[in-house]
């Protein structure tokens, strides 16, 4: 019989079914106050005959069903009083089985089967063994769900279970067991013959329905996990095999899904253990299109929190092989289902190695196992596109380094790498970044030059361009970023030995080499620095063993140096290297290393006189070259004069005057130095500020003939700055006459005509000579020496 | 009571992956007034993460910055008090205080925060103070041996300023305070 559709259609007839239960329960009601036992019967029966209907879903249907459940109850209660009505409850067994039609029928039956085994005339067994097959009878899925559900209703609290009062000779717990079981197994069938009944409908209308009452089935199990005498053996041997047989065979994949999950839920953990193979054979068994891997999820969660409840609880997966037996399972399911995604086996590989990773994190051996089945199942596949897939490899990737905080333990997985290289570029990447920011998060130092090997094999993605993709295509903000993150990490490798520490370089310096012009100037810098602390080390220690080639000296550090920096030509990026060259040749003079340093400063000259075009940074490069050198103390005199005077030329040379000037008078103080013994060549002290005088002179001279006005006097206080400070230094060729003649120079650009004001440069030889003052009030050595001064 | 945070030679991630954990966590959002900073810090990521400490942010340019249009001093007044900054790679001889006293006249301040030797000092002379807050990551220096990591907060109330500098060794954060006091006087004040 059709259930029709057409919601309004729905009510009115439940409403018709409600009315009518309420008409007979009526007079059900007169007759049992009366002890009419034949006119209870008998309204009794047609009330329940309002369930004979088909025309409800199963929400509606249920509504009608509590209305003829709640007066089933009042009769059960007058059916108990033999008092009352006269009849032997036997008797009443069989009188009630007159009723007209099969379902008021069982209903009644049910009701007085409720009472007989309370009597405890008959075996409890006989009678639900009776009641259970005699509901048979009703083969509508909808209506013998109901009634079924009435009978394990009613039959709940008189199982012989152990303990129980219904237990006896003949009755014991296997009795319980099997009536549960046949109810569910009857249950079952009519649940998921709904699928076929009438026409097709929508599928999602029936689903729903069907879902509706999946709890009417899933109780029976529920019921069998609460009877106490159900222990291990029973379940294992009985239970069970008994309900996966009746989940495998009905080929439902609804009732399929529904029932695995509540067998994971209803039945306690350490059975699950102890029955694991079994469980796990009934997987590949199942309908294709069942979500194998949230049900087995849900499994390895609860087997995992099992194991975190308690540490007694260990040996036991162990002694049961839980790992391998899972990870055969998840195997067998992927070859089972050809059909499957490759989402869908990543995902079943995820779970297994987040349980692997909370029972067993000290098998590395599990874990890299689980990485080596992914990769085979990776292999066979093409390509990962699905978006899905590679979130997931992802999380399969991520879980270990968020478990194990120390990346070493991500770099010994055998499996990991191949991994990796499953993954499409840009996934590559952002798991490289990942990786990466592992470290920095848990600030961990990764310690061998090996390890090194392995990490930059891992984040070779950023490191080169891989696979034709060209580094171009990415966004430049990501690009930065990308590499920033290289730099950053290059600082993370470490280790005390300076043997290991060198191997450490040399390995990186191997890998970033292949970066390509666009990495080289992030990736250098980190590197010559992180040699540079190395070499530093090394000045400490007392390096040469007599007669022993110790593989770690700073010399052979700076030809690696050397090496690496020389890259940078390529980009080419010759201000960073000229920094560079720089700070070795600074670091190469407190190792005493002549010849070294001055190669440096070569270097560096070469680069300033044909790389570094231009102006501002011409500037700035020169104060670089003039600030390193002015504090070089292991050149002799030929190789610093060569230097010195490549300096003060190069800075006369400068494109503006001002620049010129002041770049000339910084290279005063390269015959200067105040150690002890430092060069105190006063002489050409004096001949750089004279050449700067003459510089600004000419500065001004210029601004005259081109502005019609002087230019600001800043540079002269400036260079008068520079004449106080080698006047109190004691340079015997600065007198306090020149330092005179400045100040009046000053004052008489300042005052003529085609003076431009600059408040700056006031205030500027304001504060000058407030300093002579000050000076000059000092008495003692100084103020001698300013005593003829005069501002 | 306003409070100046000043920091500089940081050099990410040239010689330094980071700042130290525990500065980081020192340097909270929101308490914070100014930051003045010497340079070298050295990528774009480092300005934005000192502007969410506070967005009134000075910089000066270090000669390993990856922004060059920072410019090369830098001069503001904060209170009783001008300040002038400059990472001072342009103040020959490096770390030389008696050429920074001459910078100093020259941008006409009370107090010079400048950097690049990697090495703290607060140093008063006729001019004024000078202060250099070191590298707040403990960048390597080819001027200083073993730098510690560090960074100055200057509490600058009415005519008085006290320094407060944070230095992180052997994993602790220690601090010391030097207090100094401007005078009223015409001396320290500009025409």
């Amino acid at each position: 019989m059709m259930i029709a559709d057409g919601i309004e259609d729905e009510e009115k007839w439940l409403a018709e079914g409600i009315a009518g239960i309420q008409h007979n329960a009526f007079y059900l009601h007169r007759a049992v106050d009366s002890n009419n036992l034949r006119e209870a019967l008998k309204y009794s029966a047609q009330l329940l005959s309002e369930l004979r209907t088909s025309r409800l879903s199963p929400h509606k249907y249920y509504e009608l069903y509590m209305r003829a459940f709640d007066e089933l109850r009042r009769l059960e209660m007058f059916f108990k009083d033999e008092e009352r009505h006269g009849c032997s409850v036997l008797d009443l067994y069989e009188l009630v089985q007159h009723a007209g039609n099969v379902l008021p029928r069982l209903y009644l039956l049910c009701t007085v089967g409720s009472v007989y085994i309370k009597s405890k005339e008959a075996p409890a067994k006989d009678v639900l063994k009776d009641l259970v097959e005699m509901c048979r009878s009703v083969q509508h899925p909808i209506r013998g769900l109901f009634l079924r559900s009435y009978l394990a209703q009613i039959s709940r609290d008189k199982l012989p279970d152990i303990g129980s009062e219904y237990e006896g000779d003949g009755d014991t717990v296997m009795d319980a067991v099997d009536f549960v079981l046949q109810n569910f197994t009857e249950m079952n069938k009519l649940w998921v013959r709904m699928q076929h009944q009438g026409p097709i409908r929508v599928k999602e209308k029936l689903d729903k329905e069907r879902s509706e009452l999946r709890d009417l089935v899933g109780k029976n199990l529920h019921v069998l996990s609460q009877i106490e005498g159900v222990d291990l053996e029973i379940y294992k041997d009985t239970v069970l095999p008994r309900v996966l047989e009746q989940v495998v065979n009905c080929k439902d994949e609804l009732a399929q899904h529904y029932l695995m999950d509540c067998i994971i839920q209803v039945f306690p953990d350490e059975y699950h253990l102890q029955t694991l193979e079994t469980l796990l054979g009934a997987f590949p068994q199942l309908q294709p299109a069942v979500d194998i891997k949230t049900v087995l999820s849900q499994l390895m969660d609860r087997l995992s929190n099992y194991a975190a409840s308690s540490a007694e609880v260990l040996p036991e997966f162990l002694q049961v092989e839980a790992f391998a037996k899972l990870s055969n399972a998840i195997g067998k399911v992927i070859e089972a289902q050809v059909e499957m995604p490759v989402v869908g086996a990543i995902s079943l590989y995820v779970s297994l190695l987040t349980f692997a990773l909370r029972v067993h994190s000290d098998r590395l051996d599990y874990v890299d196992q689980v990485l080596g089945a992914c990769v085979k199942k990776l292999s066979g596949s093409p390509k990962l596109e699905d978006n899905k897939a590679t979130k997931q490899v992802v999380a399969l990737l991520t879980a270990p380094l968020e478990k194990y905080n120390d990346i070493d333990t991500a770099l010994t997985l055998s499996n990991y790498p191949h991994v990796m290289d499953h993954l499409d570029a840009g996934t590559n990447k952002i798991m490289a970044m990942v990786l990466i920011q592992s470290i920095m998060k848990y600030n961990t130092c990764v310690s061998t030059a090996e390890k090194v090997d392995v990490l930059f094999e891992l984040i070779k993605g950023l490191i080169k361009d891989i696979d034709g993709t060209l580094a171009d295509e990415l966004d430049e903000e990501d690009f930065k970023e990308e590499q920033n993150s290289v730099a950053r990490l290059v600082h993370m490798l470490y280790n005390d030995d300076p043997e290991e520490m060198l191997q450490i370089i040399c390995t990186v310096r191997k890998h970033i080499m292949a970066g390509g012009p666009k990495r080289l100037p992030f990736t250098v810098p980190p590197l010559v620095f992180s040699a540079l602390k190395l070499v530093r080390r090394l000045q400490g220690l007392d390096g040469e063993v007599a007669g022993e080639e110790v593989p770690a000296t700073p010399r052979k550090i700076f030809q690696l140096l050397n090496q690496i920096i020389e890259a940078l030509s390529n980009v080419p990026s010759p201000e960073l290297a000229l920094r560079l060259y720089l700070q070795c040749a600074e670091a190469a003079n407190d190792c005493d290393l002549e010849p070294v340093a001055y190669e440096f400063f070569t270097q560096a000259f070469v680069l300033y006189e044909e790389e570094v075009a231009d102006s501002k940074a011409q500037v700035t490069s020169i104060h670089l070259i003039i600030g390193t050198l002015q504090r070089m103390n292991a050149f002799g005199v030929e190789n610093r004069d060569t230097l010195t005077h490549k300096a003060t030329g190069y800075s006369a040379k400068l494109l503006k005057k001002p620049d010129q000037c002041r770049a000339v008078y910084a290279c005063s103080h390269l015959f200067w130095v105040d150690d002890q013994d430092g060069i105190k060549d006063g002489e050409r002290v004096l001949l750089c500020l004279k050449r700067s005088l003459r510089i600004a002179n000419a500065a001004q001279q210029m601004a005259n003939v081109t502005r019609g006005t002087g230019g600001p006097v800043t540079l002269f206080v400036e260079i008068l700055n520079k004449y106080l400070y080698f006047f109190e230094k004691g340079n015997p060729q600065v007198t306090s006459a020149a330092i005179q003649d400045l100040i009046e120079l000053i004052k008489t650009e300042m005052q003529s005509d085609t003076a431009t004001p600059d408040p700056a440069s006031d205030a500027f030889f304001a504060c000058t000579l407030r300093y002579i003052e000050f000076q000059k009030q000092k008495g003692g050595a100084m103020g001698e020496k300013y005593d003829s001064v005069r501002i | 009571m306003v409070l100046v945070l000043a920091l500089g030679d940081l050099h990410i991630p040239h010689r330094a992956p980071d700042l130290p954990t525990k500065f980081k966590s020192m340097l909270v959002p929101g308490k914070i007034q100014h930051i003045i900073c010497t340079g070298n810090l050295c990528i774009k990521e480092v300005h934005d993460y000192l502007k969410t400490i506070c967005p009134d942010l000075h910089i000066t340019r270090g000669e390993y910055d990856e922004e060059t249009r920072y410019p090369e001093t830098k001069t503001l007044t904060i209170g009783q008090f001008k300040l002038g900054i400059c990472h001072g790679h342009q103040v020959i001889p490096w770390g030389d205080l008696d050429s920074l006293a001459m910078l100093q006249r020259q941008l006409d301040v009370d107090i010079l925060v400048t950097g690049h030797t990697h090495q703290f000092t607060a140093y008063k002379h006729e001019a004024g103070v000078v202060i250099n807050p070191g590298s707040a990551t403990g960048a390597y220096s080819s001027i200083t041996y073993d730098v510690n990591p560090s960074f100055v907060l200057m509490d600058i109330d009415g005519l008085r300023v006290v320094v407060y500098v944070y230095e992180l060794i052997d994993g602790e954060v220690k601090v010391d305070k030097i207090d100094f006091k401007k005078t009223t006087a015409s001396a320290n004040s500009a025409h």
